[in-house]
């Protein structure tokens, strides 16, 4: 394995390890996350172009902002109901 | 203007998506076992300090400082993983909770410890609800206040404090050294990522016993007593419009 495709692994090892650390405050639960995030990255295993790998990348990303957002939204609702709608 | 050295006081609550239970014995609400996390006001005032700091203003030091249970640390870290410099933990035994006036009063000396010029706090933590440490922090130091901000600007010496009120915005301007609250829409708190958490546990973080502060932060409250809300009643169906205007009146409500 060539260094740069070396190097594409541990990135998406990383990306995958920061969404699994996401996950654990799922709404739907740890179990139901890891498992669709598991199926997700397995289901992409086989991809050997170089760019391929890098849109894949780029696509975990963007769904690791949308969860941090999901995040924020549900929270931020939550204390709003609480504190501003008496 | 001069350089801007920050305290942010940081709680360690029960989550806030976690609903609360009451002991057994109706004095407490139950804490062992349950989720806790950061005081979502206390994320707001972290977020507000790292901004600053992220608009290019001259922010010497971000300190973080809570006093809690040992767990607490983890808090600090958190904090210290959204862009806190250091953290300073007071160590307090489980179980023991410091009011808001002893809260208040550590903080005034860690303030003159720190020679810090601004602190912005929560403006209540989600579990006691008590709206007062900002609050009495500012008049043992003397210091300006602009509670529940929504926005923030520094113009020279100048901060200028949009803070909500009831049916509206109230504007402030104030000097140096002073003190803000957050509110909840001050700004969008980002999330500790892993690899953040992990660079913060090498940030300096000193421990600190009540011993190490010269404060009387003994208890001046006695809880006597904490219930459940009562639970919500149903409604009822009514037939027609009679029956309807036959409840209201029932009611008082006509």
């Amino acid at each position: 394995m060539s260094s740069k495709a070396l190097n594409l692994r541990h990135q998406v090892i990383r990306i995958y390890k920061e969404l699994l650390y996401l996950g654990r405050e799922y709404p739907l639960g740890y179990d139901y996350f890891r498992s669709r995030l598991h199926k997700a990255f397995a289901s992409q295993a086989n991809l050997k172009d170089e760019d391929q790998i890098k849109k894949g990348i780029e696509r975990a990303e963007f769904v690791k902002k949308e969860i941090e957002a999901l995040y924020y939204l549900k929270r931020y609702r939550i204390l709003r109901q609480r504190y501003e709608k008496t | 203007m001069s350089g801007l050295r920050i305290l942010v006081p940081v709680k360690r609550v029960i989550d806030y998506a976690v609903k609360p239970r009451i002991n057994r014995a109706n004095t407490a609400v139950e804490t062992a076992g349950v989720k806790h996390s950061m005081n979502p006001f206390d994320e707001l005032s972290i977020e507000e300090a790292v901004r600053l700091r992220e608009r290019k203003l001259p922010v010497e030091e971000i300190v973080a400082f809570s006093a809690g249970p040992p767990k607490a640390q983890d808090i600090l870290r958190t904090a210290m993983a959204m862009g806190a410099d250091r953290g300073i933990h007071v160590t307090i035994e489980e179980g023991k909770e410091l009011e808001p006036l002893g809260v208040a009063k550590l903080l005034k000396q860690v303030v003159q410890e720190e020679k810090s010029n601004l602190v912005i706090l929560g403006k209540q933590s989600i579990d006691d609800d008590a709206n007062q440490t900002g609050q009495m922090l500012a008049g043992l130091l003397n210091w300006p206040q602009a509670t529940q901000a929504s926005k923030v600007t520094f113009e020279g010496d100048d901060v200028t404090v949009m803070r909500e009120v009831d049916g509206g915005v109230e504007t402030l301007k104030a000097k140096l050294p002073l003190i803000i609250t957050t509110d909840l829409r001050l700004n969008e708190p980002r999330y500790a990522s892993l690899p953040n958490i992990m660079k913060a546990k090498k940030k300096p973080l000193a421990k600190k016993t009540l011993a190490d502060f010269e404060a009387d932060v003994s208890p001046r409250l006695k809880t006597l007593k904490v219930t459940e809300p009562p639970p919500r009643k149903g409604g009822v169906k009514v037939e027609d419009v009679d029956g309807m205007i036959g409840k209201l009146k029932e009611l008082g409500a006509l």
